[in-house]
């Protein structure tokens, strides 16, 4: 019988695409469909996905979970435990249209919740660490219940087909945000479920990757010591936590979090000025653990911005280019020709090099 | 008593018509195997005395001699084998204990050689380390994970504990001058220093000559406490408290009073031609609150400056023993397999206490994982790796660094007869007879060490390509890099492993 994922690890290409505007002006997702569609050849039909940041402005105080259940049994527990732990101010069924090639949907939930102050205080916990173990908890304990999305004001859509089919299939047309990262994914096995396709969320980070990281076990086995789970067996999955543990719990800046996964070559750290090289020791003998080798090019987005960045020895290719207010960061060219036929400064960054865009001060009075 | 002859494990073998009776072979032969006698003109042997050392043979110019096993034998019987029989005639001759070196020889299985290392195809890009970088380099250490900022919000780095920075991930394992002779330590000294790595000292002492290579030096501070003093202490990178070794758990080191010469006498400081026996316990430390003691003295003595190793035999209760350690202050523990060597153990205890290298470490690894405690301290493995192949499946399993000791000495002439204890080393390695000791040349010796550590850590790097790593910080634990071959679901299970196939 095939496993599913999760059950067994799933090496995969892809293809990987994502754009911003700084100034904070509501792009649709229609864009984001149509970049990632021309690299059509990319994929196979067996995955694809996107994020979107700014898109449910009306709720951009509320957590905003978005869920698979197998079943509605699965539904009702998972609505019982949110229920203990959070307020939840709406809930619905995702709209969704039908699309031939989508098939064997689960139930696709969406709820807008706060935790419930009494709950988070007797946790001792800060509410984002509240949240994440909220979360890690209904994906490890409900049997067929699976959040895969637990941001603010952003949202995961995600299916098995070719990421153009999953995009029509949840109408992204129909929703309009600052920045969105899509992914469409070549597996080598038949996931068959849902949940494994991409980006993956923990709050409101989120991770497309193209790439097969050969570090995988050696960075699974060491972020599950800080109360990571690592349920999916994917790459994107560990590089998702890998995030959410440097930047949000130990506060690393994201040029920094970059030093320790794709740490510069101690040959290249030794030629540095005494300041710089010591700092770059520092975090990758403190983090060592957290280095990730192998091919990987990976788009990070996050509320306000988007964080490109290449395995160091850029085993993968990634561009990046800019347009007045935006900036764009894909695959291949091709992905942004299509949505910007006169991007200009197209270039490769070098392995290891973080790219970062962000909301321009307008764009975060706008959208933040 | 006819009853006390002990028959020649090995028979050794002349072509007559190749010998020209240059009597080489008798004057390297310091167990006298090889005799002249003139009114025959004949060579004759003592073949009763002979340990196969294999000296004569390699010095022989014409390639008269052989060594093999002693075909005459006992009644064949799997339960009572001719050795055994044998060992019951000494005792009953001596009323003594067996005494034996170098690792366990007995028939226990070899993990290492059940486990196969990965390699990518297609999906992820193999790399090879002759065209791309690849990294060795490991630090031992602390690594606290908790960051603070400076008021400019630079990062504050004072915090950190002592670290050790290998430049290659092998080191040399504790082997005692007194055990080992001058050259050899002298050949370790200088090898450690040359590669950017470390030798320790072991339980000995530190001879005045080789406190220049202090840098590279670890220094152990055992339940004898030999040649423990200040000056020994900060002669040290790092110190070493040895609580078991993996031959011998549970008990002391053993130097016979034959090896106590001169030199060794002054810097174990112990009367000379006595016996050293170190204590089983360290007569101050008889639980868990008391080697933390014990560490917290030591860096108090050294101003916290050096990494404090915790060396242990593996036993069958390994990982609490290590989780207990990890909670006492050290910064680096040391984890000896039951295969390990020694210059002298007695016998029975060397083959049959202790476990294997691979299940302890998997073990530790794993519940300092659990225990979520792995980061606060280095663990370096010991006790049989024999090969880069079976390095790498250390690393994989968790190891953050290794200690070789046989694959050291088999590097500087050592043929494995496992006659240390006999203190009349050929290969003037486990000997202190000026004659034998001047046998090897350190300037040589040094540069073999350094060719085997290069030779490994190359090897070791064409695998880590294979698998697609290019820093070994990524292979630390990559248990998905292993897999198991004919190994029962339980040992998969303690190894963290998939059986090949899955």
């Amino acid at each position: 019988m095939l496993q599913k994922e999760g059950a067994v690890r799933i090496p995969s290409g892809c293809a990987i695409t994502g754009f911003i505007s700084r100034d904070g002006r509501r792009i649709t997702g229609a864009d984001a469909i149509k970049s990632i569609a021309v690299m059509h050849d990319r994929s196979n039909g067996l995955g694809g996905g996107f994020a979107g940041y700014g898109i449910y402005p009306e709720y951009k105080e509320l957590y905003a979970f978005h869920l698979f259940f197998n079943n509605n049994s699965a539904r009702e527990e998972t609505e019982r435990f949110l229920n203990e732990h959070f307020d939840i101010v709406n809930l619905s069924r995702i709209p969704t249209r039908q699309v031939k090639s989508i098939t064997n949907e689960p139930l696709i939930w969406r709820y807008f919740v706060n935790p419930l102050p009494t709950r988070l205080a007797a946790s001792q916990l800060d509410e984002t660490e509240f949240v994440t173990k909220c979360v890690i908890n209904i994906n490890t304990t409900i049997n067929g219940a699976y959040v895969f999305s637990s941001g603010k004001n952003m949202g995961v859509f995600k299916a098995v087909g070719f990421p153009e089919d999953v995009g029509k299939f949840y109408r992204l047309d129909d929703y309009a945000g600052y920045s969105w990262t899509a992914h469409g994914r070549y597996p080598t096995n038949t996931p068959g479920w849902w949940g494994g396709a991409h980006p993956f969320a923990l709050l409101d980070y989120t991770i497309v990757h193209n790439g097969e990281i050969s570090s995988y076990d050696a960075n699974r086995r060491y972020i599950e010591m800080f109360g990571y789970k690592c349920t999916l067996l994917t790459d994107t999955e560990v590089i998702t936590y890998i995030f959410d543990f440097l930047h949000r719990r130990r506060n690393l800046s994201l040029t920094e979090i970059a030093d320790v996964i794709a740490s510069p070559f101690w040959t290249t750290i030794d030629a540095k000025p005494t300041a710089e090289r010591e700092r770059l020791y520092y975090l990758r003998n403190t983090f060592a653990s957290l280095l990730i080798t192998g091919p990987f090019s990976i788009i990070l987005g996050y509320s306000g911005g988007l964080m490109a960045l290449n395995d160091r020895l850029k085993l993968r290719s990634m561009v990046t280019a800019e347009k007045d207010d935006m900036f764009f960061i894909a695959s291949e060219e091709c992905a942004i020709r299509e949505i910007c036929p006169d991007a200009t400064g197209i270039r490769a960054p070098r392995g290891g090099e973080a790219v970062i865009a962000e909301l321009n001060e307008e764009g975060r009075r706008k959208c933040l | 008593m006819s009853v006390n002859y002990i028959p020649a494990t090995f028979a050794v073998l002349r072509d007559t018509d190749r010998c020209i009776k240059c009597r080489a072979c008798e004057r390297q032969c310091s167990n006298e195997v090889h005799y002249y006698d003139a009114d025959f003109d004949k060579m004759f042997v003592h073949e009763e005395q002979c340990v196969d050392c294999q000296r004569c043979v390699t010095i022989c110019p014409t390639n008269a001699l052989k060594i093999t096993e002693n075909p005459n034998s006992f009644r064949k019987a799997s339960n009572y084998s001719q050795q055994l029989i044998l060992e019951n005639y000494r005792q009953a001759a001596t009323g003594a204990v067996l005494l034996s070196s170098m690792g366990n020889p007995q028939d226990f299985p070899v993990y290492w050689d059940k486990m196969l290392i990965n390699a990518s195809q297609v999906t992820n890009p193999s790399i090879d380390p002759l065209r791309e970088p690849m990294e060795t380099k490991v630090f031992l250490g602390k690594k606290h994970t908790h960051i603070t900022r400076n008021p400019d919000g630079t990062i504050d780095m004072s915090e950190q504990s002592p670290q050790l920075e290998l430049k290659y991930p092998i080191m040399f394992s504790a082997m005692s001058y007194g055990s080992i002779s001058y050259n050899a330590h002298e050949s370790l000294a200088r090898a450690a220093t040359e590669l950017g790595t470390f030798y320790n000292t072991g339980e000995g002492g530190l001879h005045q000559d080789f406190y220049q290579y202090k840098t590279n030096t670890i220094v152990q501070v055992a339940s004898g406490r030999f040649g423990v003093s200040k000056d020994y202490l900060d002669a040290g990178a790092a110190i070493e408290i040895k609580m078991g070794q993996g031959a011998k758990p549970g008990i002391g080191g053993h130097l016979p009073g034959k090896k106590v010469s001169d030199d060794v006498s002054k810097t174990r400081m112990i009367p000379k031609g006595t016996d050293a026996i170190s204590p089983a316990p360290h007569h101050d430390i008889y639980s868990i609150e008391d080697l933390r003691q014990l560490i917290f003295s030591l860096k108090e003595a050294t101003d916290y400056k050096k990494p404090v190793i915790v060396k242990i035999a593996a036993v069958h209760n390994v990982a609490a023993i290590a989780s207990g350690i990890a909670r006492s202050g050290a910064d680096i523990l040391v984890i000896d397999g039951f295969r390990g060597g020694t210059g002298a153990a007695p016998t029975r205890i060397r083959d049959n206490v202790g476990i294997p290298i691979e299940l302890a470490l998997a073990s530790v690894d794993q519940r300092l994982r659990d225990e979520q405690i792995r980061n606060e301290i280095s663990i370096v493995a010991a006790g049989s790796i024999r090969s880069s192949s079976d390095a790498v499946k250390a690393f994989a399993l968790g190891a953050d660094a290794l200690y070789i000791a046989t694959p050291a000495l088999l590097a500087i002439g050592c043929h494995l007869c496992r006659s240390c204890h006999g203190a009349k080393c050929n290969w003037g390695i486990a000997t202190q007879r000026p004659d034998l000791v001047k046998r090897l040349n350190p300037d040589i010796a040094y540069k073999r060490l350094v060719n085997l550590v290069r030779a490994w850590d190359h090897e070791i790097k064409e695998m880590m390509g294979g698998m697609g790593i290019n820093s070994l910080e990524a292979l630390k634990g990559n248990r998905l890099m292993l897999r198991g071959i004919g190994l029962s679901d339980k040992e998969l299970q303690i190894l963290g492993i998939m059986h090949a196939g899955e």
